[in-house]
């Protein structure tokens, strides 16, 4: 194991470990643009360039491997004049655009040269002008081939993680310029993931263009509902300036690093999906299809609940959270003296990156706490002697109506489900609660409150809540971790679990404890 | 003018590159004895002997080279020949490749059976015409006699050989670049290591050497080590080609001893300067290598002769240049040459080769500035060293070599906004 010294500080690593790599486990972060922990080493920016005693050359830390006894400077005078230099010939053809530049505030040119680069300017030569200037090269994709730095991420991202190979580097010297292969169109599965990659505002996301300065944007950690894969996510949300896009709340998700779950990356379909949260949502609750107060609606429910004594069920979507399933259980299989189940979760396409064929977000944890999955709803409702149920989340309830005396939903969309209930109860998607989702693995993994439930609508297990203590059994919890700890005390697979020791990677079912999280 | 011509004694013939022609010289004997009696040891032993060096540019020791490729590996060995001469003021290896065609082949035979390779491919500048034509021709007679194939003269040793034409990119002429664009990608040379040793030609080991490297490995060995070695200067075996030109009286090719002078080779063997005019600079080893001054030219044209005056043998082209040539025009041409040819892969290379062009075209324009000379200097300073291949050096060494020796010359430019040498102004 070569033990190596990084700005005075000695480090064992294994062997093949890069110089970048190496100074990451001590917390030290050498600048860089084209290189990425998950994409092939390209060494082609020099942004990374360490002095090596002993060697002449600087040593870009991205490619060099550490070696026994090596002695390695970041950020002493030598670096930081090389740094500086490698920043002004970025800056020698890339536009200063940066006041129309959506990659502005988020952007690693802007942010390396703000703690690196020379004060003033002596490039006085014209700019190189390239072909494609706001090029658009995928339904989601626009390229600005003036600001890239030709660092090469989304060519090997296209390459090597979605071998799609859509993108590659025509012409030379400083002409040279990302370019579309003949025919192909940025359009794989993954193709948002470019606009991540990207240092700078050479790629940007259609979807998220011009909308929002990113500084009036905050970041909170969350999970992706598109499949079961549960892709950890930052949610961001424009709590600033909502007027500046027409009362829209969240303007996008951004894929967040968990080497156990996606790595780097997600789908376009779960970064697109982010637009359901705002669109067309349940904001009143409504009795027989009449807008009432949901204080109203909740009496309209619980009487009849009542009425039905122990011949009630909860059914759950499998979009609901685990503290959501969890409640449904204790107060209709226990409390109650009813049944509780999930509904099949609906199946889409799968491929071999991330999505999965299981649509749902927490398919896993309804099986551990619900167990009974239920296709045929009113076939289930039957045999059960069920008189009245409440329906938590979207399901094709066809027929259900008919079967039973009572029918509550809580919804966050009018669907299929809403268009059937009795009792419509408003509902709170993923992003408005704590909460936990667990994934196909049985990886436990947070859901952080993003943005408040939409006007008109109450976080579901609040509702859950409500209707329990309306049925003479309330629950004594305050706040969804007090939901968990009892969910953690009573499900042996849970066990050990808690929304502060999950921490920011989440943690399987069964181990106890999660797993100490690496060094970001 | 001592020097036995061992690769130049047949340059212009009609006939020379007929493999009866060949034969004829004793062509192919030196293989056959290889392929029949030699080991591998025992040929690289003597290519290390006799100090036989890379005639590309960088003079690295050819058994060395050889000695790197593992023996007894899984993977095949490849043999990259490097025809891809670009290097601005060389012309070398396309006058070998089309008049001693043969003679690089039966050096790649020899380096074939020492290194345990048997396929090879010859990279050719795309424009080379004639010398592909020519080398094409000989690969087929070779195949058609046996001299190539899979029963090499009868020896049992498989050997193929395939032409490959450049796409006419400079940086091809870098080796890792060359194996790329041999692999049918764009030619942007690798990361080092691995070395192409190891990792080479479709991830397997891969000896490159130029043409007039392996041309000389017959000579080398029907000459034997020690005789090889007393042809050049002790830390350089054989004879070298040089290629000069610029304002003397006859331009051309020479074969020289290394231990020849810069001095020698433009005034005994080039005819001295044009027109007995006065001679202000050389540039001794292609575009690349620093300028030196008419005061250093007394200078051993041999790899190690010419690091010790800060500049380098390289590709052995001479420029030579005489007192009408304006030093910030020249630094245009050079400038504009590698602007052109960087692969723009690495940021110094791609923005600092295309800057450096700029300002010189805007000091000839008539719009330099006092710092503009400082400027160009701590530019090409940043490019050294810091790039993924040589290049970034080959660009930035003649800024540097230009400026430290005809300083006066570009501030003058600068300031006065005109040539002190020619009077004139570029327009802009």
């Amino acid at each position: 194991m070569p033990k190596l010294t990084i700005d005075g500080r000695e480090v064992e690593v294994a062997p093949g470990t890069t110089l970048i790599e190496a100074a990451r486990r001590l917390a030290i972060h050498i600048p860089h643009y084209c290189y990425h922990r998950g994409l092939s080493i390209a060494g082609n920016c020099r942004m990374c360039l360490v002095e090596v005693e002993g060697v002449p050359k600087m040593m870009i830390a991205c490619h060099t491997q550490a070696a026994d006894g090596m002695v390695v400077h970041t950020d002493n005078d030598k670096c930081r004049e090389y740094r500086a230099a490698i920043l002004e010939f970025i800056l020698v053809n890339h536009p200063l655009d940066c006041p129309v530049c959506d990659q502005a505030g988020e952007c690693k040119l802007q942010n390396y040269y703000m703690e690196h680069g020379t004060a003033g300017s002596r490039v006085d030569e014209d700019k190189v002008k390239k072909r494609a200037k706001a090029k658009q090269i995928g339904p989601n994709i626009m390229l600005d081939s003036e600001r890239c730095i030709l660092c090469s991420r989304c060519v090997r991202f296209t390459d090597e993680i979605t071998h799609t190979h859509e993108l590659g580097i025509t012409e030379r010297a400083d002409h040279s310029e990302i370019t579309l292969a003949p025919g192909a169109w940025l359009d794989n599965r993954y193709a948002g993931c470019v606009v991540d990659l990207c240092p700078v505002g050479a790629l940007t996301d259609r979807d998220f263009r011009f909308k929002c300065r990113v500084w009036y944007l905050t970041a909170v950690d969350s999970i992706c509902t598109g499949c079961a894969r549960g892709c950890n996510i930052t949610i961001h949300v424009n709590r600033d300036r909502p007027h500046k896009a027409g009362g829209t709340r969240v303007m996008r998700y951004k894929p967040r690093e968990n080497p156990a779950v996606n790595q780097w990356w997600m789908c376009d379909a779960g970064r697109y999906s982010y637009k359901q949260i705002d669109h067309e949502r349940v904001d009143s609750a409504a009795v027989d299809g009449r807008p009432v107060a949901v204080e109203q609606a909740l009496d309209a429910s619980a009487a009849a609940l009542k009425r039905a004594a122990a011949a009630v069920a909860v059914l759950c979507a499998t979009t609901a959270t685990n503290e959501e399933l969890f409640l449904a259980r204790a107060l209709f299989a226990g409390a109650l003296g009813g049944h509780a189940a999930y509904l099949a979760p609906p199946q889409g396409e799968q491929d071999d990156l991330l999505l999965l064929a299981d649509q749902s977000p927490n398919t896993r944890g309804a099986q551990e706490i619900l167990g009974t999955e239920v296709r045929d709803p009113v076939g289930w409702v039957k045999a059960h002697g069920v008189k009245a149920v409440v329906v938590v989340g979207e399901a094709d309830l066809t027929g259900l109506k008919a079967e039973v005396d009572h029918l509550t939903v809580i919804a966050t969309h009018p669907g299929k489900a809403a268009a059937q209930a009795h009792v419509l109860l408003p509902g709170s998607v993923h992003a408005e609660v704590e909460g936990t989702f667990t994934n196909h693995a049985g990886r436990v993994q947070r859901l952080r409150v993003a943005v408040p439930p939409i006007r008109g609508a109450v976080e579901t297990w609040r509702l859950l809540l409500e209707l329990a203590g309306r049925l003479g059994h309330p629950f004594d919890f305050a706040f969804e971790d007090d939901i968990f700890a009892a969910l953690a005390s009573q499900l042996a697979p849970f066990a050990g679990l808690s929304h502060d020791n999950l921490g920011r990677r989440g943690a399987l079912l069964g181990s106890g404890a999660p797993q100490p999280t690496e060094v970001v | 003018m001592s020097a036995p011509k061992l690769l130049s004694a047949n340059f212009g013939s009609e006939v020379s590159f007929h493999l009866d022609h060949y034969l004829e010289r004793g062509g192919y004997e030196q293989a056959r004895r290889v392929l029949a009696e030699m080991a591998p040891e025992a040929v690289i032993d003597q290519v290390k002997q006799a100090k036989l060096r890379g005639c590309g540019g960088a003079g690295f020791p050819t058994g060395m080279k050889w000695s790197f490729i593992p023996k007894g590996g899984a993977k095949p060995v490849y043999l990259a020949v490097n025809a891809d001469e670009g290097e601005p003021g060389t012309f070398k290896d396309k006058y070998l490749l089309t008049y001693e065609p043969h003679m690089l082949l039966e050096g790649m035979l020899i380096c074939a059976k020492a290194v345990g390779c048997h396929k090879a491919y010859i990279y050719v500048r795309g424009e080379f015409d004639l010398p592909i034509a020519r080398m094409e021709g000989a690969v087929a007679e070779a195949y058609d006699r046996g001299y190539l194939g899979p029963d090499v003269m009868g020896s049992g040793f498989a050997f193929d050989v395939v032409v490959h034409r450049g796409g006419g990119a400079y940086i091809c002429g870098e080796e890792t670049a060359l194996l790329e664009s041999l692999e049918g990608k764009p030619g942007h040379p690798r990361l080092k290591p691995p070395f192409p040793a190891l990792v080479g030609l479709n991830g397997c080991p891969t000896v490159i050497n130029n043409v007039e490297t392996l041309a000389l490995v017959p000579h080398l060995l029907r000459l034997g080590a020690g005789a090889f070695l007393d042809l050049g200067v002790p830390t350089q075996g054989g004879t070298k080609l040089y290629c000069v030109s610029g304002q003397v009286n006859r331009p051309g090719i020479f074969e020289a001893s290394p231990s020849v002078t810069l001095r020698q080779l433009i005034d005994d063997y080039a005819g001295g300067v044009r027109g007995g005019a006065k001679l202000k600079a050389v540039i001794p080893g292609g575009l690349s290598a620093p300028v030196l001054k008419p005061d250093e030219l007394d200078t051993e044209a041999s790899f190690e002769g010419l690091k010790q005056v800060g500049s380098m043998l390289g590709s052995a082209g001479l420029i030579v240049m005489d007192e009408s040539v304006c030093m910030v025009e020249a630094m245009r041409t050079i400038t504009q040459f590698y602007a052109h040819e960087s692969c723009g892969q690495c940021t110094p290379c791609r923005e600092g080769t295309g800057w450096l062009r700029r300002i010189v075209e805007r000091i000839l324009a008539g719009h330099g500035r006092a710092e503009d000379t400082d400027n160009l200097d701590s530019i090409a300073r940043k490019i050294t060293g810091t790039t993924i291949c040589p290049l970034g050096d080959a660009a930035a060494w003649p800024v540097m070599g230009f400026v430290e020796k005809f300083r006066d010359e570009f501030e003058y430019y600068c300031r006065t906004g005109h040539s002190r040498v020619s009077g004139a102004r570029v327009a802009g």
